[in-house]
């Protein structure tokens, strides 16, 4: 049984000579719902990046027993869905369907397979109904879902998600948060949102300054009030 | 806020909207091929062609303000080929001195000036009515049926999809700017009433508020900055390309949603 990711001192300097991340070691378990919290700038966005290779530092990085490498890449994406800040730059085809197909198209898949995942992958975020609909007339809630249905059918084994909640009104958030107790999969969820991340996940990173500072259950961790408020975030 | 406006297809069940795409593409392209073909001064060939641009809107159940409206959007292209009103030889109609030279007006460069702008014009309105009543997403897989190039036609999509996003954020940069043109009645900057009561464009001392050299400085600053969003937009989409396996090679899967 492999850890789904295991990161084993990872650093990062940006082209400029900003140390994004410094020495950043975890390992997540299949199954597990995790949070991954910080103040702005602390690295939790560029950490992802390196969960798929878009980005890639000095340190190790694993994603299901496979080490992050050329030949690799392709298994690596299809195991780990990275859906980003903004909808809008995930939903780059002219419609719902062509966006949700593109992974399973990609992954070499026949056109009957794709077609089966891309309905599962809709049904699973309840958006069924929007197969034909074009892209930038959809409101942020159901783009955001629709952006989570494209990395679900790729049916990766870990989905990372980089502030799901920003920017959607109370009734879209709280559809945003039983979508992610329902689901399945292995999740890593970067938020600043720290109710969700108490709702939804059973254990926490902190993040500061490009370094992991605390690691632990949920419930330990955002109950310390001291903890969080040394790392600029404050009790939900 | 959201630009809607800006997809031309209206929705609609007319026989022209339940054509095939594909045959409306090529009808398209046939029919601005043929009046660009068309001799120049061939006034009843022009109005035969007009005649079935309006007889296609009537069919789709477009107003007809739509379409003129939308084709006079070719008109200021046309301008580019007002020159040719005076170096076209033959008889000429006026003479206009310029120094130690004249140029002439002649009939021959009129008719040629005439007749390429009623064929811009026709040929726009063919692109309009082509748009209005199909689905972007139709005309692309259309395109790729007739043999475009896949990676042409990817651009094409990525274009229209990104048009939108990109006239979104350019209206909250204008919004931003006009909720930053305040002008007080007391102000220095303000300039003094005139007779008529309205300041001319270019009055305001120097920079001044409201003035339209500092108006024309803003805007090219907006310009910049939204070609620097676009590009920073474009490395994160490419991100979320390479996030989902894309491997350079342009794949689909051609559905027609009508």
């Amino acid at each position: 049984m492999h850890h789904t990711i295991e990161v084993q001192n990872l650093s990062f300097q940006y082209p400029d000579g900003t140390a994004a991340l410094r020495g950043v070691s975890f390992v997540i378990q299949p199954g597990e719902k995790v949070g991954l919290v910080g103040p702005n700038g602390a690295g939790k966005s560029t950490l992802m990046l390196h969960l798929n290779g878009i980005l890639r530092g000095q340190g190790q990085v694993k994603v299901c027993g496979l080490p992050i490498e050329e030949q690799n890449l392709g298994r690596v994406r299809a195991a780990v869905g990275l859906v980003f800040q903004d909808a809008d730059d995930q939903l780059f085809c002219p419609t719902v369907f062509d966006d949700v197909a593109f992974g399973p198209l990609y992954m070499g898949l026949p056109p009957d397979e794709v077609r089966r995942r891309t309905a599962e992958a809709l049904a699973a975020v309840a958006m069924s109904g929007y197969v034909k609909r074009v892209s930038h007339h959809l409101s942020v809630g159901e783009k955001k879902r629709i952006a989570i249905a494209t990395v679900l059918s790729m049916q990766p084994e870990i989905l990372v998600l980089d502030e799901p909640s920003a920017g959607l009104d109370p009734r879209a958030r709280r559809g945003l948060i039983r979508l992610l107790q329902e689901l399945p999969q292995t999740m890593l969820i970067a938020t600043h949102d720290l109710r969700l991340v108490a709702e939804v996940a059973s254990r926490t990173l902190v993040m500061d300054a490009g370094q992991i500072v605390a690691d632990g259950p949920t419930a330990e961790i955002l109950y310390n009030a001291a903890l969080l408020a040394r790392h600029g975030l404050e009790m939900p | 806020m959201h630009i809607h406006f800006v997809d031309p297809y209206q929705t609609g069940q007319s026989p022209v909207h339940r054509l095939n795409p594909r045959a409306k593409l090529v009808l398209a392209l046939g029919f601005i091929l043929v009046t660009a073909a068309m001799p120049l001064g061939a006034w009843p060939v022009y109005v035969l062609l007009f005649s079935l641009t309006i007889a296609t809107a009537v069919l789709a159940e477009l107003r007809l303000g739509f379409l003129l409206r939308r084709s006079a959007l070719a008109l200021p292209f046309v301008l580019a080929a007002v020159t040719v009103i005076f170096t076209t030889p033959g008889t000429a109609w006026l003479k206009l001195p310029l120094g130690s030279w004249a140029i002439s007006v002649t009939g021959a460069g009129v008719v040629r000036f005439l007749s390429i702008a009623i064929k811009s014009w026709l040929s726009v309105q063919a692109a309009i009515l082509l748009a209005a009543t199909t689905p972007f997403p139709d005309l692309l897989v259309a395109m790729r049926a007739v043999k475009i190039p896949r990676l042409l036609v990817a651009i094409f999509g990525l274009m229209w999809r990104y048009l939108f996003v990109l006239a979104d954020e350019a209206l909250r940069l204008l919004r931003a700017r006009e909720a930053r043109s305040a002008k007080l009645p007391t102000s220095p900057l303000t300039p003094p009433p005139q007779g008529r009561g309205m300041p001319l464009p270019w009055q305001g001392r120097g920079w001044g508020l409201g003035s339209l050299l500092w108006r024309g400085q803003v805007a090219g600053g907006m310009v910049g900055n939204l070609f620097l969003r676009s590009l920073e937009r474009g490395e994160r989409i490419y991100a979320a390309m390479a996030a989902r396996g894309y491997d350079g090679e342009v794949r689909t899967l051609d559905t027609l949603q009508t």
